[in-house]
């Protein structure tokens, strides 16, 4: 049960928070130019990393903000939560 | 005679208030105070239940909730409660207890042939055996069934009440004895947000119990005069009765509050528990240790108990619960009891498995006549019900012979004393690593998690003064941390237990008459009747981590999770492989502390509190026109309006009959809306759906379809440019929340630069769909917006008045005939729908629920995702490739149109389909083959996802999925029922009425 | 020595002294012709099959931990086969199958109870829902029967029918059950032994040493070894290998918990599954009422989940069944869970030849545990899938053609 800082609302509990995956895959600008591989790719292949991962997670019962957040899959202690767009903190 | 092991004065309860309680059918006295162990052990009652597997008479051991062998049914008919501990259980009047898991009776139960079977059934025996036949295990498994368990469930609804309660604060401190009292008084005195809990009645732990002296105060007084401090702190909220069940991350804690549990039934008034959900800044565990038993031959008879705990009910109780006393030891600490006992009128001798006792013990022994048998061993005990007599035997140092001559001694009360075990169950779930500590043979917390820390007995710390200032400097410490300091130091000067804990001589299990292994009864776990000889078994065997040693014996995985059990078990695995306990490792101490009520855990999220009913503004009128509803997720939706005697498919036909000829009115406010505004609202839906939206003007309606990325359909609904930078969006009313997510993730992860905003307004707007050829006539007279064909058409929406409302009226149709949405806000949604029943009555307005909305929706096959569509369809699968624009570079789900599978011609494909008997109404879900078997398997080509009998058509309707379906109209197919009867059916587009669209033009 | 009643009493008079090692802790050899990664019911299976069925003579088993710690020893050992599409469907039930002589063939009981489970239907959708899975089943020779309130109340007389959700009906498929978790581990790895296979515990790999895209075996916390085939099936970890070994997966390993009650007398003699209401429980041999609950949102290898996802199913319980009110909870535990975007398994070819992969199974691998073995041997001995496997490859991901239990509803418990 974490407590997770919002960065628009500060320390939460994280039953007002729901996660959405791994985040920094960015949407590719032009779809039609990939593969079916690279397509699938982008779809489902995830990094799933033991350690350092990058997520996002959205305020559902708050701000309904989506933001990021580096958190350690092993300990779960969250490292940083940062806005959207913001620069992916270096682990 | 009652109360008969009761001392004549002492203790903490109150002899002039005497209760009445029954155990087992029998009348009993006890006082104000008691526990229910405490109050049967003062009647001389011993044999409290049988223990799970051997069904062995068993009593109590502990006096806390450590217990593993006192469990009773506690309460009667729906109040009644297993497996509740007697050691915890506080007496009330009137209570009534009785043992479990034995029939006909405590005294005489069939079960306890098992206890002779014993040796057929070592640990892990089911895995053996009842094997053969294979047909039969249901059957063996019935009696195994039956003979495991221990209470019994009540069978009706439980009439209590639970509270909830969320709490934050500075400092947690876990435990109220002399360590935790310590650190709350210094965070108390600090101006901390305090919150001390305690799992007694009464905080002071063990140090109640003992003749401790404190700068010249008796360990009571000092207790109350601490206490009496805390109280008046503002700051400080002491819970009595209270266990901390799990320790999570970032120091969330649950706990449970004995609100009324511990009294008789007063009224609804109060809750039974409350469960506490603790966010805590700083965690202070201070819980103290719990006693070990001792693993010798039949150690586990009624009338043999830690020392400590017989120690808690002489001196806490005012109860002997035995004269003839035999107290089996391998350290100092328990002398205390003994001496107390002996102090007490009772006749005690003293088994010590070391050869060297201080001669400042034997001389204080001496003075109280107790006799002394160093290097000795109990190697045997007699008495069925009740320990009466235990055999003695001197061993070598080795613990590996008996010599010297065997003795009796006849007894009434065992007491064994192993040493003293850190209670760390709460600090290993918070994810703290244990340590083994070889002085204590036991485990102590190591490695501390974040804002936490352990004090006293907890961890590992004997020394009274010692712990005293450790804690309160541990309290000091957290307090300053969180920027308070104490204005107050601790002044204490001397600190002392009459005996202190320092080492016991610990041995993995004593030596026995018998060899440990050939039925000696060496119980380890006591609940479960796991003996030394099973986990000797375990490890020949091969299970030989501890882990599997747990799961194959069971040990410490009774409803004590092993408190006593675990250390114990963990020694023998250590001495049997000659290996140190660190490389044995030791299993995961997992939540709850202590079992934990299901209801309490529940709270108030049950009956009408379970899951909120959302209901339209018209909901009222519904039920009082007699409405049938049906759940769509949270809604409450009309399903359809019964008249009279009518069926469901005599309302459903009347109901379809009276849109297409002439009003039917449909309360359709659950549909999803979402309102879009910003300058690039357009671009956004055009990513968004499968259509274009560029061209579309102000006051115009268009259908789209939502595709995820995997390219499947997964809502529809209509939008509405209502202004230059305003849209009104419409979902099913099941994905309106995850439509209104899936806006909000593009927007705010992938196309910030975008200027939109989304605001759910389903419940601003009440929905009121009327439809049928006498529609406009009807609504002409309530509006003053033109509604004339020509002056609007078909996919148009206007503002204006309704019944003097404020209104949107949408030209939309989902039934194929003339209709009109009208929205107004929800407040007058009512008002207006009463209006329109009042209007309607000439047109003979007939309302009309969900069934005849499908059934009619089906007639012009229209699609309702969710039920024609299942997350693994295309708008292409569904004959929709209309909506599909070719000539935007890009939508959300184009790119996986066109992968290798998804772009297969041959894929399920929704089509129409015809009985050829025009009777049977087709199962909705039944599935369709090409070729009908006598019997299953059989290859599916598709199912059926929509069926309906249809009154406009007459004949029974149906949407199917069928593969490569668009490719074969005409093709009669097969619908084997699961009667066995097959159904011929011909494929058929899936418009069955008004194909050309005119109705709904008119 | 057979495991038998007569054995047993046999046993008893040498005071059970003379029972061998259920399996033993040989050291690593320096090579193998196959290596199966994980030593869960899966992996164990697996070598099992591979010996007995395919004439694989030279296996080990990895295992980094002690077997069946993972997954295998933390589900609510709920086995069923009636999934909604044919792939699944055949999959499962080659497993109900195998599940039915598996004590048998093992000579250990794993005590698969065929209990019978019912899914209940809460709305006029869940109905449609059923019915359609009810068809489905029937037609690919998968039991199943469509029960109306009056004989799910009569069958399960403690349930209340009539609540926020009131259950309209249920689909109940009488072949399916429970079994005990810890046997299958500990059955298939005597079995296995028996037919000559290495079962080495706490032995992690380390590395996985692939050449020109062949692999040639592994690095381990016990050294290094040489095979010519190796099979991963190493639930909760399987990005991790999968990362060993250059590639990724269509994977996210979340929190999954369940909960035991205390032991009471029997009190529910069938398992009992709701989506709608999010419940599912049933009562052990033990007596213990087993319960699971939802996985978390967010990935994790902590094997612990939120406490909320454990608060958020006591009301639908006691909502489902109101007696259990004042039961209470002894123990909660977490596993890791290995999710694909169409909660149906991974089984098959890797992008590394010879190494093989069974992973992704999610919620509900154990109810598979045989037949999952058993088509992995032949994926592993063959170097193809069979008709089964076929459909559950990585590949299924990019062509687009997901077996997806997820979206039709049918929630992989």
């Amino acid at each position: 049960m974490f407590v997770i800082k919002c960065p628009y609302c500060g320390d939460r509990d994280q039953t007002e928070f729901s996660c959405h995956g791994e985040a920094h895959i960015a949407r590719p600008e032009n779809p039609e130019t990939l593969t079916d591989e690279e397509w699938g790719e982008y779809l489902f292949i995830r990094s799933n990393k033991k350690g350092i991962h990058y997520e996002r997670w959205t305020h559902d019962h708050g701000c309904r903000r989506w933001f990021n957040v580096m958190r350690d899959t092993v300990s779960d202690e969250i490292l940083v939560t940062y806005k959207m767009g913001e620069e992916k903190p270096k682990s | 005679m009652s109360n008969q092991n009761r001392i004549y004065k002492g203790g903490r309860v109150d002899r002039d208030q005497a209760i009445n309680f029954k155990f087992n059918g029998k009348e009993y006295v006890g006082y104000q105070g008691d526990t229910l162990a405490s109050a049967l052990l003062a009647n001389d009652v011993h044999l409290i239940g049988r223990s799970f597997k051997y069904h062995r008479p068993r009593g109590i051991l502990t006096s806390g909730s450590e217990e593993p062998n006192a469990l009773v049914q506690l309460g009667l008919g729906a109040r009644t409660e297993p497996n509740m501990r007697a050691t915890e259980i506080e007496i009330y009047e009137g209570l009534e207890a009785s043992s479990q898991n034995c029939w006909p009776s405590v005294n005489f139960d069939i079960g306890s042939i098992n206890n002779f079977l014993s040796r057929v059934f070592p640990a892990g025996f089911y895995y053996k055996t009842f094997m053969w036949p294979p047909s039969l295990w249901l059957f063996y498994e019935h009696f195994i069934r039956k003979a495991a368990g221990l209470g019994v469930a009540p069978t009706a609804k439980n009439p209590d009440r639970y509270e909830q309660k969320f709490h934050y604060c500075d400092i947690l401190v876990v435990g109220g004895g002399a360590s935790g009292l310590m650190s709350a008084l210094a965070a108390g005195r600090s101006g901390c947000d305090v919150l001390l809990i305690d799992e007694k009645p009464e905080p002071g732990g063990y140090l109640r119990n003992i003749s401790a002296k404190i700068d010249n105060l008796n360990s009571n007084d000092w207790i109350n005069d601490i206490l009496k401090e805390l109280e008046s702190y503002d700051n400080v909220t002491i819970l009595n009765r209270t266990a901390v069940m799990g320790y999570y991350d970032y120091n969330y804690l649950t706990a449970l509050q004995k609100v009324t549990n511990h009294l008789p039934y007063l009224s609804d008034k109060m809750p039974r528990e409350r469960y506490w959900r603790i966010r805590a800044k700083k965690v202070i565990l201070a819980q103290g240790a719990f006693e070990r038993p001792l693993v010798f031959s039949g150690n586990d008879r009624p009338g043999i108990m830690l020392a400590s705990a017989a120690r808690t009910y002489l001196n806490q109780f005012g109860v002997l619960p035995g004269k003839s006393v035999i107290l089996f030891t391998n350290n100092d600490h328990a002398y205390g009891t003994a001496i107390d006992f002996a102090n007490k009128g009772a006749k005690v001798t003293i088994v010590d498995n070391r050869e060297d006792i201080p001669s400042e013990l034997s001389d204080r022994c001496n003075k109280v006549k107790i006799k002394i048998y160093p290097s000795h061993s109990i190697i045997n005990t007699y008495g069925y019900q009740k320990v009466k007599k235990v055999e003695i035997q001197k061993v070598d140092q080795n613990n590996n012979e008996l010599t010297g001559s065997l003795r009796e001694i006849e007894c009434d009360l065992v007491l064994m004393s192993g040493g003293w075990n850190p209670s760390v169950q709460l600090f290993s779930q918070s994810r703290g690593k244990l340590k083994y500590q070889s002085k204590l043979n036991s485990f102590i917390p190591n490695n501390l998690i974040k804002n936490q820390k352990v004090v006293g007995c907890n961890n590992g710390d004997f020394n009274l003064l010692k712990v005293l200032k450790n804690s309160y400097q541990v309290g000091l410490e957290f307090a300053s941390e969180l920027g308070k300091s104490a204005n107050k130091s601790l002044e204490i000067e001397t600190a002392f237990e009459d005996l202190e804990f320092t080492e016991a001589k610990v041995e993995p299990y004593m030596i026995g008459k018998k060899k440990v292994t050939h039925g000696s009864k060496h119980f380890v776990d006591f609940q479960h009747d796991v003996t030394a000889a099973d986990i000797f078994l375990a490890q020949r065997e091969g299970y030989i981590s501890v882990e599997h040693t747990k799961r194959y014996t069971t040990t410490g995985m009774g409803t004590d999770q092993g408190k006593t059990s675990n250390v114990n078990a963990l020694a023998l695995m250590s001495h049997i492989h000659d290996k140190p306990v660190d490389n044995i490792g030791h299993t995961t101490f997992r939540p709850p502390y202590s079992p934990q009520t299901i209801g309490a855990i529940a709270g108030r999220n049950v009956d009408h509190l379970f899951d909120p009913e959302r209901k339209t503004a018209i909901h009222q009128w519904h039920v009082d026109n007699g409405a049938e509803f049906e759940d769509v997720g949270q809604w409450k939706r009309p399903y359809f309006f019964p008249q009279k005697n009518e069926n469901i498919q005599d309302a459903v036909n009347r109901e379809c009959r009276a849109v297409r000829n002439g009003l039917g009115i449909l309360d359709a406010s659950t549909l999803g809306k979402i309102d879009l505004q910003g300058p690039d609202v357009a671009k956004f839906l055009n990513l968004i759906y499968t259509n274009a939206w560029s061209k579309l003007e102000v006051g115009s309606c268009r259908y789209g379809l939502m595709c995820n990325e995997h390219g499947m359909v997964f809502d529809d609904g209509v939008t509405s440019r209502i202004s230059e930078n305003r849209y009104h969006m419409t979902t099913t009313t099941g994905g309106a929340a995850r439509v209104m997510s899936w806006l909000e993730e593009f927007l705010q992860t992938e196309w910030l630069d975008m200027e939109v905003f989304c605001t759910s307004v389903t419940e601003q707007w009440t929905v009121l769909s009327i439809s049928g050829p006498n529609s406009r006539e009807f609504l002409s007279s309530l509006t003053d917006i033109d509604i004339s064909k020509e002056a609007f058409p078909f996919m148009k929406m206007k503002e204006g008045k309704v019944c003097g409302v404020d209104a949107r009226i949408f030209r939309i149709s989902f039934t194929g005939e003339l209709s009109f949405e009208i929205n107004v806000p929800s407040r007058y949604g009512l008002f207006v729908w009463n209006e329109f029943m009042k209007h309607g009555k000439k047109y003979d307005i007939t309302p009309y629920g969900t069934e005849s909305m499908h059934v009619l929706r089906a007639e012009k096959g229209f699609i309702i995702v969710g039920q024609d569509t299942d997350g693994s369809v295309t708008p292409k699968d569904m004959n929709m490739d209309w909506i599909v624009s070719k000539k935007k570079d890009d939508f959300l789900g184009k790119r996986s149109f066109s992968r290798s599978d998804t772009i297969r011609t041959d894929r399920k494909q929704l089509v129409g389909l015809l009985v050829n008997d025009k009777k049977t109404v087709l199962p909705e879900g039944s599935y369709v083959v090409d070729e009908a078997k006598p019997r299953p398997p059989m290859d599916m080509i598709g199912h059926v996802s929509s069926s309906y009998y249809s009154p406009t058509c007459d004949h029974p309707i149906a949407l199917a999925l069928i593969k490569n379906g668009l490719n074969r109209m005409g093709d009669v197919v097969k619908i084997p029922l699961m009667s066995g009867k097959v159904i011929d059916a011909t494929i058929t587009d899936s418009i069955f009425y008004d194909k050309e669209g005119a109705r709904n033009n008119e | 020595m057979k495991y038998s009643a007569i054995n047993l009493v046999r046993n008893a008079f040498s005071y059970h002294e003379n029972w061998q090692k259920a399996w033993s802790s040989p050291e690593l050899k320096k090579e193998y012709d196959v290596i199966i990664v994980g030593g869960g019911g899966h992996g164990l299976g697996t070598a099992y099959y591979l010996a007995k069925e395919f004439g694989v003579k030279n296996i080990a088993l990895l295992e980094k931990g002690w077997i069946g710690g993972g997954n295998t020893g933390r589900n609510t050992t709920i086995i069923r086969s009636n999934y909604l599409w044919d792939e699944s469907a055949a999959l499962y039930n080659h497993a109900v199958n195998l599940w039915e002589g598996l004590s048998s063939e093992l000579n250990f009981n794993v005590m698969f109870s065929q209990r019978g489970l019912y899914h209940l239907a809460h709305s006029v959708h869940d109905m449609q829902e059923i019915t359609r899975r009810a068809y489905s089943n029937y037609l690919n020779g998968v039991d199943a029967e469509i029960l109306n309130q009056d004989q799910v109340k009569k069958n399960i007389p403690h349930m209340n029918v009539n609540g926020r959700y009131p259950v309209l009906g249920a689909i109940l498929q009488r072949r399916a059950g429970t079994a005990r978790h810890d046997a299958v581990a500990w059955g298939y790895a005597r079995a296995a032994e028996n037919l000559g296979v290495d079962i080495i515990q706490n032995c992690e790999v380390t590395g996985i040493d692939v050449s020109n895209g062949i692999v040639k075996g592994l690095q381990t916390t016990k050294g290094s070894v040489n095979a010519k085939k190796v099979g991963l099936v190493p639930a909760g970890h399987s990005s991790v290998l999968a990362n060993m070994a250059g590639f990724r997966l269509p994977i996210s390993s979340v929190p999954l918990q369940a909960l035991v009650s205390e032991p009471i007398k029997p009190i529910l003699d069938c398992v009992i599954m709701s989506n709608t209401v999010h419940v599912y429980v049933s009562q052990s041999d033990k007596g213990e009422l087993v319960v699971g609950a939802g996985s978390d949102s967010y990935n994790s290898y902590s094997q612990r989940g939120s406490f909320d996802m454990i608060e958020h199913i006591m009301g639908p319980l006691t909502e489902l069944f109101p007696i259990f009110s004042r039961l209470k909870m002894l123990r909660q535990w977490g596993g890791i869970v290995d999710v694909t975007p169409d909660r149906s398994p991974i089984i098959g070819k890797t992008p590394i030849e010879n190494l093989f992969i069974n992973c992704g199974w999610g919620t509900g691998g154990f109810k598979a545990t045989p037949g999952s073995a058993h088509v992995f041997a032949e994926t592993v001995a063959k170097g193809e899938p069979n008709k089964i496997a076929s459909p559950f490859s990585i590949e299924r991901h990019f062509s687009g053609a997901l077996v997806d239990e997820a979206a039709a509803a049918a929630v992989a418990h």
